[in-house]
């Protein structure tokens, strides 16, 4: 138990890295709202983030960094794709007063 | 006298013309409806007169494939842009060339709804018919054979009747069901001969003279017969057909059955049977018979219809199972009168298909029940209309008979000059033939049922007490298409004449296939070698 | 000149026989519209005259004016002597070694069916003038009438099968046309209708007649068939073996004649197809005259005649021509009795008088086929417009059915002409001294009685005879009881008082016919000793036909039997007697029972021992009924049923929208999942990404593969594909030791490893370091003793 607890290792890491997708993979799948989903898939991205660190250091690649820059890039795109998918969400409700996604269906008519 | 240009320009220029004046027509302005229909016309017509240069340089005497017209196409595939013409095909291109004119000029009036569009499709379906008659290339052959299927879909689909849309999609996935199978077997063809040759290409000359193993002509040439048998339509593949009729506005109607059907018995002629003749002697019993069925079952369906353009479609099944018998019965005169037989019926059910429209242009409906005694309003159009329901019928000195005599001809002497310990593949020709003859009173049973019901009886329908006679436009129309039927059956030796060499020439090959050394006359069963030098397995007509 | 190469307008001469009518047709159909009626009836006579004009110029040309024979014991000159000559127009139909050219034939047979046709169709058209002359569609009646003598005159002077074809066809089409003259009549274009399906059941037979005989013997054109036809053509060497056994030269003869026959019958009107030829009295009369009495009809006679070489090799299929022949003379009697139409008793009285001359060509006896042939096209014409003259005459005297007998009586007084010509003619059918019946109607009473096929019991040209003398009993009877009903007695209504003569054009051309119906018997008179002296000119048709016909029954090459009896002079006279007074005893009934109007005789036999004879004549036989019942319905119900189950059903439905369905229910399937929230779609991924990842190797469990080659072992190490991956720490263990506690601090082993056999204990063990869950994995495996190869 205190090796669990204490003894921090890969594993808690990944563990870490798998709460969160699954928390951010729960989130776009059951909510309905569309800020919420974004802020969701915010969690997955971060999730990847932190296995991609893990691995990395797991596998000695300290020296390379490629996967911190990997992560680097994740985060800018992120932080893009949430600007633009604000916007969006934005632009939506204020043509509709509503971000409800399984009201948003004027395309599929 | 026209100069002798060599005549390699011909084809490109008829196949190009229409498509051409298909662009040209998309550039016009949207409503301009009588300027689209007579560049359309205009188009068309030269096309047709230009395909009368075909004859500038044909030589009736050659059997090979003259004009040609050979262009890299698909480096990579081995595809090339490859036509030619010969006595099979040079009749049904210039039956397309003529119908097309006519066609836009018969149904002048009938399509208020996209007009430009209308002759743009009818014009890339001239070019689309025409390259899959000209084409000697299996690619150039399969592009042309799906370009034709579109625009036949949007006539039906957008220019149809009230269930165009069930027409049209029932017509395109009955044929791409056909088709696609034929694509999965030229694939074969084009490995396998690619193999056999040392070098992939989709040229037809060179991967005819391919022998493909048993199994595989049997399985290909099952693949091209579905495909080809659904175009013809040979029962019970057939069933699309009354549908797409019925639904297709009048020009697509007198396209589809003067010109669309003949690529099925033409794609046999063409492809199958020359591709694989094993696989032809194994199938041509089936075939036969089906289309002895079709003959029957066309007619007596046709009989027990109430819409005037189910009679005429079912009819199609009916004539087309001629020239299915004729065709594979294998004898000179069957495969002549099965040619003939497909011209004919190009006129005179194309001619059927125009007298409906002009009867719906003015009435607004199909059903028999809704005419009779049109004969004393219309008296030149019905005694026109007869001189096309007698040609349909076969009527002697009329261009039907000649088809139809020469198909069920054809057909009893099949297997004439052969000794007696060696059968025709075909089994019980002269019963076939006999049972196919059945169709010469059944035909006359149901057209003139169709006549007696339109034209004969008391004018006792107030509507079509006011029904106005033949305008000039469409008067041209039905006279060119009599004088056509008239001169067909009085004069039909010129036409057969020419086609003569070509055909003599593919049942030699066909033969010489059959017989090669090493794959013997083993007709029903497989594996070669055995007995090699039979007797040849189908004979050049009456020869005694 | 030689008439073979006469050519007009760069056209054979015997073309324009035809061509004239046909011309005349043309003109009348598309521009008669446009022209007077005068100007339209006289291009209609002056083609058909122009016609017989030529046809007599090139008939008689060849008979007088042509250079004589140079044999001087042959009677005709050289050019009917040898059968004639043939004009190609152009070549027709022509595949391969088939050659049928567009040709005619000019010989005796055809020379005597021209003048007959363009005779009696000129004096037809004259009186079709008058006749029509009211009718809206008189321009079009004459273009069918010109359409149909041209297609006539086709039929008979065909060089070969297919072009006779033409005309057979061509003469069908034009029946169809004017049976359904007055369209509007639904009815009439219903018999229209009927007549031409009927023939063309016979035409069916007809085409393969023809195949079948160009299979055999590789020609259709008549000349050639002919000189075939003794002995060499049907032997074995046209065809192989197989056949030959099949078909020896008497069957197929009997399979191609019978085939043939079938389309005469339908041609003409023969049980079991003469059911159109009663219903064809719809159209115009003078109609009836020409095509359904005098011409269209004959062509099955004419046509076995023509084939008479043929038929003579078969005396099967001759018994079959004799054998329907004669029921049919029997039955279409039979029915006449009883019929209450003008036109309708006349019409089976053509059935039965076409049952005659076939009974007449089945016995041999050609010559007296066409003899009666030519004689009935007279008289009958003749009947039949006077037939035409009597409804006229009561339609003026405001008769609604024109045509009904009951209503007629007495019209002797009021039309003289038409009672006499028609009285002619009645003691012509009835076979009275000396009108051209009795003398056509013997020569086939005397050809059945003499008549001995080889292969034919003895007595059945008796039969034959005793059957026709019935038939010709019936014959005087019915045709007398017509008479009495419409001219005898007083009129039974008043139409028939107001009835009154027809104008000159119609009366001219009735005196003319019954002119030849008296005398032109004169020119057949039967072979007998006392007549040796007489002119050539009363014997001059049985010479002029002898080169065209066959005299002998073929057996084989060494057998041929004359066919002619060749009487005794007492035995023809006895015979000619017996047919007079056969004739004599009809008249005289026919007067007792009706010469003062139907008496009450009639009325008693009706009612009472006669009564189901009666109605079965007045039912014609039911034939119309039982045919109705065993073909019509069940042929309409066939189409139904096929359309409706076959087509609709098993092919529409099930097969075709069947395969649809199954492919839509699966379309629905996924549409329930692809329904555009972007939240299933990822549930979807999800399951499917954990589908994926349960199934690939996450569960590859770590382990290690082992290879002796002889003495070498080789040792490869998997450590699974889980997150332990290829960067865990390996151990190798040789010694086959599972412990693994100190291996930590110890730098990793390389994954594949080759050691020797005896570096090794019995086991090796590999301890793989997993730095995610921070454990020791173990896997021991035993070294092999032989050589594995993985």
């Amino acid at each position: 138990m205190n090796d669990l607890l204490f003894n921090v290792g890969y594993g808690h890491f990944l563990a870490l890295a798998a709460l969160l997708f699954l928390i951010g993979m729960a989130g776009v799948i059951i909510r309905r709202n569309a800020l919420i989903m974004l802020m969701s898939v915010e969690l997955m991205l971060n999730a990847a983030n932190i296995t991609l660190l893990t691995f990395s250091r797991m596998w000695g690649d300290e020296g390379a960094l490629s996967a911190h820059t990997f992560a680097l890039i994740v985060i800018g795109v992120a932080a893009a794709e949430a600007s633009v998918g604000l916007a969006i969400v934005v632009a939506v409700f204020r043509g509709r007063r509503n971000v409800d996604v399984d009201k948003l269906t004027t395309l599929r008519h | 006298m026209i100069p002798n240009l060599g005549g390699g320009f011909v084809l490109p220029l008829i196949l190009g013309l229409p498509l051409l004046g298909a662009i040209f027509v998309m550039c016009t302005p949207k409503t301009e409806g009588p300027l689209q229909r007579g560049l359309g016309l205009a188009f068309s017509t030269i096309t047709f007169l230009v395909s009368l240069a075909i004859f500038r340089y044909f030589n009736a005497a050659d059997a090979n494939m003259q004009l040609p017209f050979d262009a890299e196409w698909i480096p990579g595939l081995g595809a090339h842009f490859k036509m030619g013409i010969d006595g099979i095909s040079i009749f049904l291109v210039l039956l397309t060339t003529f119908m097309m004119p006519i066609t836009l000029l018969g149904t002048w009036k009938s399509i208020d709804k996209y007009p430009r569009e209308f002759v743009a499709a009818m014009l890339v379906l001239e070019t689309g018919m025409l390259g899959a008659f000209l084409a000697t290339d299996l690619f150039l052959f399969y592009v042309s054979w799906e370009v034709m299927l579109i625009p036949m879909y949007l006539l039906i689909g957008i220019w149809g009747g009230q269930r165009r849309l069930y027409a049209s999609i029932k017509f395109v996935i009955y044929t791409m069901v056909g088709s696609l199978l034929m694509l999965v077997a030229i694939f074969y063809v084009y490995v396998k001969g690619g193999q056999a040759l040392g070098g992939y290409t989709t040229d037809l000359q060179h991967l005819a003279q391919v022998s493909y193993p048993w199994d595989g002509q049997v399985w290909c040439f099952g693949a091209f017969a579905l495909a080809f048998a659904i175009k013809v339509p040979l029962f019970p593949l057939h069933t699309w057909l009354p549908d797409a009729h019925v639904e297709a506005p009048t020009a697509g109607s007198v396209i589809l059955a003067g010109v669309l059907l003949k690529f099925g018995i033409y794609g046999f002629l063409r492809y199958a049977m020359p591709l694989f003749p094993h696989g032809a002697l194994v199938w041509a019993p089936a075939l036969a018979v089906l289309a002895v069925i079709g003959i029957i079952y066309g007619a007596l369906v046709a009989f027990a219809q109430d819409d005037v353009k189910k009679i005429v479609a079912y009819s199609s099944v009916s004539h087309l199972g001629f020239c299915m018998l004729g065709v594979v019965a294998l004898t000179t005169m069957g495969i002549e009168g099965s040619i003939y037989g497909m011209l004919s019926h190009g006129l005179t059910t194309g001619g059927l298909f125009l007298g409906i429209g002009v009867l719906y242009e003015r009435r607004h409906t199909r059903r028999l029940a809704e005419y009779g005694g049109i004969w004393k309003q219309m008296p030149i159009f019905a005694g026109l209309y007869l001189i096309i329901v007698m040609g349909s019928a076969g009527l002697p000195a009329l261009s039907g008979f000649v088809g139809e005599f020469f198909s069920i001809f054809g057909t009893f002497i099949a297997g004439d000059t052969f000794p007696a310990n060696h059968p025709h593949f075909l089994p019980m020709v002269r019963l076939l033939a006999a049972l196919a003859a059945t169709g010469v009173i059944l035909g006359a049973v149901y057209l003139l049922y169709m006549f007696h019901k339109v034209f004969f009886g008391k004018l006792d329908k107030a509507k079509n007490g006011k029904l106005p006679d033949l305008k000039p436009h469409e008067l041209a129309v039905f006279v060119l298409l009599a004088a056509g039927i008239l001169f067909g059956g009085l004069f039909p030796r010129p036409l057969l004449h020419a086609m003569e060499p070509a055909v003599d020439q593919f049942i030699s090959d066909f033969n010489k296939h059959v017989d090669e050394p090493d794959c013997g006359a083993h007709l029903y069963t497989k594996g070669c070698g055995a007995a090699a030098a039979q007797a040849p397995v189908a004979t050049t007509g009456g020869t005694p | 000149m030689d008439p073979q190469s006469l050519t007009f307008l760069g056209l054979p001469a015997l073309l324009w026989i035809p061509l004239l009518p046909l011309l005349g047709a043309a003109f009348n159909l598309i521009l008669g519209r446009y022209f007077s009626k005068a100007t339209v009836g006289t291009i209609a006579i002056a083609t058909v005259f122009g016609a017989c004009v030529l046809a007599g110029i090139l008939v008689f040309w060849g008979l007088f004016f042509h250079p004589a024979s140079p044999e001087p014991d042959k009677v005709l000159p050289a050019l009917w002597q040898t059968g004639g000559y043939t004009q190609t127009a152009w070549s027709w139909l022509e595949v391969g070694s088939f050659k049928a050219p567009l040709a005619l034939h000019l010989d005796s047979l055809s020379a005597v069916m021209i003048m007959i046709i363009t005779f009696v169709g000129t004096w037809i058209h004259i009186y079709s003038t008058g006749y029509m002359a009211g009718d809206p569609g008189y321009a079009r009646y004459f273009g069918y009438l010109n359409l149909f003598t041209g297609a006539m005159l086709i039929l008979v002077l065909a060089a070969n099968l297919p072009v006779m074809f033409i005309g057979w066809e061509g003469v069908g089409l034009c029946s169809f046309l004017l049976i359904g003259f007055w369209y509007e009549n639904d009815a009439y274009a219903y018999a229209g209708r009927k007549a031409f399906v009927v023939n063309r059941i016979g035409d069916f037979a007809f085409l393969l007649g023809m195949f079948l005989l160009f299979w055999a013997v590789k020609s259709l054109d008549f000349e050639q068939l002919k000189s075939l036809s003794n002995g060499a053509v049907y032997s074995a060497s046209n065809w192989g073996p197989g056949h030959a056994q099949v078909w020896g030269h008497e069957r197929l003869a009997a399979a191609g004649g019978i085939l043939l026959f079938i389309g005469a019958c339908g041609k003409s009107a023969q049980l079991p197809l003469f059911v159109w030829l009663p219903d064809a009295m719809a159209g115009p009369t003078p109609v009836s005259a020409l095509i359904h009495a005098a011409t269209m009809v004959t062509a099955g006679v004419y046509m076995v005649c023509r084939l008479s070489f043929l038929y003579s090799v078969s005396t099967t299929a001759m018994m079959v021509i004799a054998t329907v022949g004669l029921l049919t003379a029997l039955v279409a009697a039979f029915i006449a009795f009883a019929q209450t139409d003008l036109k309708k008793v006349l019409a089976y009285s053509t059935v039965s008088q076409l049952g005659f001359m076939f009974v007449a060509a089945g016995a041999g006896a050609f010559n007296a086929a066409i003899f009666h042939l030519g004689t009935h096209a007279f008289f009958k014409a003749c009947l039949f417009l006077g037939a035409g003259s009597v409804m006229h005459g009561m339609e003026h005297g405001g008769s609604k059915t024109p045509g009904d007998i009951t209503t007629m009586g007495g019209l002797r007084k009021h039309m003289p002409i038409t009672r006499i010509t028609f009285l002619i003619s009645c003691l012509a059918i009835s076979g009275i001294f000396p009108f051209a019946g009795f003398f056509s109607k013997d020569d086939i009473l005397s050809g059945a009685w003499g008549t001995h096929p080889p292969g034919w019991p003895i007595w059945y040209g008796k039969i034959l005879w005793g059957g026709l003398l019935i038939a010709a009993l019936g014959t005087a009877f019915y045709m007398w009881r017509l008479y009495f009903l419409v001219f005898g007695g007083n009129e039974r209504s008043e139409e028939a008082k107001h009835a009154h003569e027809s104008p000159v054009s119609m009366t001219s051309a009735l005196a003319i016919l019954a002119f030849f119906a008296t005398v032109i018997g004169f020119i057949g008179l039967p072979e007998a000793h006392v007549f040796e002296h007489l002119p050539k000119v009363f014997h001059a048709l049985p010479t002029f036909l002898e080169p065209s016909l066959t005299h002998t029954w073929y057996v084989d090459a060494a057998h041929q039997p004359q066919i002619a009896g060749g009487f005794a002079d007492g035995t023809l006279f006895t015979l000619m007697g017996v047919a007079l007074a056969v004739g004599i005893v009809g008249i005289v009934a026919a007067y007792g029972l009706y010469g003062r109007g139907p008496s009450k005789t009639v009325d008693q036999l009706v009612d009472g021992p006669l009564h189901g004879a009666w109605e079965a004549s007045k039912h014609k036989l039911w034939f119309d009924e039982v045919y109705d019942a065993i073909i019509i319905r069940p042929f309409k119900l066939l189409a139904k049923g096929l359309f409706e189950i076959v087509d609709r059903f098993i092919i529409d439905t099930v097969a075709v929208n069947g395969v649809a369905f199954v492919i839509g229910l699966f379309g629905r399937l996924a549409r329930w999942f692809q329904n555009g929230q972007v939240q299933r779609y990822l549930a979807g991924l999800i399951v499917g990404a954990a589908a994926v990842f349960f199934v690939t190797d996450c569960h590859r469990h770590p382990t290690f593969d082992i290879t002796r080659t002889g003495d070498t072992i080789t040792l490869h190490a998997e450590t699974g594909a889980s997150v332990v991956g290829n960067g865990a720490k390996l151990h190798w263990h040789l010694d086959g030791s599972t412990d693994c506690a100190g291996e930590k601090a110890r730098p990793a082993d390389p994954p594949d490893l080759t050691v020797r056999a005896g570096d090794t204990g019995a086991r090796v063990a590999l301890c793989i370091d997993d730095p995610i869950e921070r454990k020791m994995l173990v896997v021991s495996r035993a070294v092999p003793d032989v050589e594995v190869t993985p």
